[in-house]
């Protein structure tokens, strides 16, 4: 059993460590947004699940127009990316301002309330246009970056079979960690960012640093944002279809991963991502092996939450996370 | 001349009554001080002016200009700096980046650097503990550290709150002697008290504050000497 365990791992790990990105990147909008408003953004997974549609609405008009064979691969999902990007990235700044900011000093559980119900809206109103434009609200884009990959690990060590992955699996992976490096500059290294950190940790205080604090977290929810919208993208280019409901499960996810790495930590963010990601495409590969095939790789949900259960049964404050200390 | 004005200013915490018309004034290089035991609305007079709270009713001008519930990022541009109670530092951020944060509003590099240098003058252990995390530091450390951070602004006015809280007495007279020397330098300051001989000792005039209302004022000196102060505050 093993054996086969082993056989399968470098197909897990690439698999894993793809999915597990996504999970990262999306993770890290919920993340920012608790670190600074102590707020759980719940309508993330809506604003990636847009950013997918953008992208894809995209890539069906310069299919229409005929450009995708004149125009590089690369340099089309570099298009929907930026385009999706700034889109959700004001769609997320808009929600704050309208539906988060006036509740502001209102109890912890009415924003979260009213973050579920944005999440409905969006979901409705992706779908009310995706219907409107398509006639049908699961939409399948043209396919980019097709071809297979094939490594192989066998060569290393012949413990290992061979593994191969689509070339977007690739991009997917690039894209994600040069997402994941920006973010992480961008918050421990310029201004801007360290702003950021200053008005999660004291607002007050760093309104009296002349901070105007309301447009700090503008730009939180901005970059947050966009980051979900770009992943959306990603996912939209892996997968090929979309519908107005991915969100929630990833989202789900996502959100699990940003607690596994300790909520309102940036890189237990992206941490707790690759781990969710790699623990789930294990579990899909090895779980009916590990029951004797009582469970099917269905089941794999239940495995990575298990783990997480675990995880958070004994570091409640999540991998990275520093338990809570009140110092006077 | 006076650099800033409180006039019979009211100010609500929901249904209390936490300032009662409070008039107070700071005359351009002097060191006011504001004196009263806990809760009787100390922190909450400067949280008022720098903005940090609204008030209701009253007015305050920051030389000659209306500031009345402007909010605190805009204030703390017009050159008023206020270290809060607690003395409140970016435990996350290190050193430097509390300090950076200080000059948040500033573009230039230079000038920057000019304010580091002033405040390395004031402060030299900062200088030594540059890359440490702000909430590593002892007290006495942080204290230096939040004054620093608002030197960074280049204020004209200093609002301290409470700098001597929870630290020894040896650390609380070397801020003090910091206070002095920094109004010898020519800053304005306006600090709030309950180690109300320290406060008084180095301050030209003092106001009493009790349950939200100003009981009794006068130079500094006068106010060390007056039977009611000492049975109250000095005892």
């Amino acid at each position: 059993m093993l054996h086969e365990m082993i056989q399968s791992l470098p197909q897990v790990l690439i698999d894993g460590l793809t999915l597990g990105t996504v999970y990262a990147v999306v993770a890290l909008g919920y993340t920012m947004v608790y670190g600074i408003l102590q707020l759980i953004n719940f309508a993330h997974g809506e604003i990636f699940m847009s950013g997918a549609f953008i992208g894809t609405a995209i890539l069906i008009a310069f299919s229409s127009m005929g450009l995708l064979h004149s125009i590089p691969s690369i340099l089309v999902v570099i298009i929907m990316l930026v385009v999706a990007a700034v889109l959700t990235g004001f769609l997320g700044m808009g929600i704050e301002r309208v539906a988060y900011r006036p509740l502001r000093n209102a109890p912890r559980l009415i924003p979260l309330i009213t973050a579920i119900g944005i999440s409905f809206v969006l979901q409705d109103v992706v779908r009310f246009i995706a219907e409107l434009a398509k006639g049908n609200y699961i939409i399948t884009g043209p396919s980019l970056f097709t071809k297979q990959i094939h490594i192989p690990t066998s060569s290393i060590s012949s413990v290992f079979h061979d593994s191969s992955f689509k070339t977007s699996f690739l991009l997917v992976l690039i894209i994600a960690i040069i997402l994941m490096i920006a973010l992480d500059f961008f918050v421990n290294k310029t201004k801007y960012g360290t702003a950021m950190r200053a008005v999660s940790l004291d607002r007050d205080t760093a309104a009296l640093m002349s901070i105007n604090v309301n447009k700090i977290i503008s730009v939180t929810f901005f970059v947050g944002s966009a980051l979900g919208g770009a992943t959306g993208v990603l996912f939209a280019v892996q997968y090929g279809t979309i519908d107005p409901y991915i969100g929630f499960i990833l989202g789900l996810k996502a959100f699990t991963a940003a607690v596994l790495g300790g909520i309102g930590n940036i890189r237990g963010a992206m941490l707790g991502g690759i781990i969710l990601g790699i623990l789930e495409m294990f579990a899909a590969a090895n779980l009916s092996l590990l029951t004797g095939g009582v469970l099917g790789a269905e089941y794999k949900d239940v495995f990575a939450f298990a783990i997480l259960i675990l995880v958070l049964i004994f570091k409640p404050e999540g991998l990275l996370g520093k338990p809570v200390a009140e110092k006077v | 001349m006076s650099i800033l004005e409180i006039d019979h200013i009211n100010t609500y915490y929901g249904g209390i009554h936490a300032l009662r018309g409070i008039t107070l004034d700071v005359n351009q290089g002097e060191i006011v001080t504001l004196i009263g035991s806990n809760g009787a609305g100390k922190s909450t007079t400067l949280k008022s002016v720098s903005g940090l709270v609204k008030v209701k009713s009253g007015s305050i001008k920051f030389k000659n200009q209306d500031i009345t519930n402007k909010p605190a990022h805009e204030t703390t541009l017009l050159g008023m700096a206020h270290v809060p109670e607690g003395r409140r530092i970016f435990s996350n951020l290190t050193v430097k980046e509390n300090l950076l944060m200080g000059a948040f509003s500033v573009k230039k590099k230079n000038v920057i650097e000019e304010r580091i240098e002033r405040v390395y003058d004031y402060f030299p252990i900062l200088k030594e503990r540059l890359n440490q995390k702000g909430g590593t530091m002892s007290g006495g450390e942080q204290q230096m550290l939040a004054i620093g951070r608002a030197l960074m602004m280049k204020p004209e006015v200093l609002m301290l709150d409470e700098p001597s809280m929870g630290l020894a007495p040896i650390i609380v007279e070397k801020i003090f002697n910091i206070i002095d020397q920094l109004n010898q330098d020519g800053m304005t300051i306006l600090l709030v008290e309950q180690n109300a001989y320290q406060a008084l000792s180095i301050a030209n005039r003092g106001y009493v504050i009790q349950n939200g209302e100003i009981v009794l004022s006068g130079k500094g000196h006068d106010l060390i000497e007056n039977d009611e102060i000492r049975e109250a505050y000095l005892a």
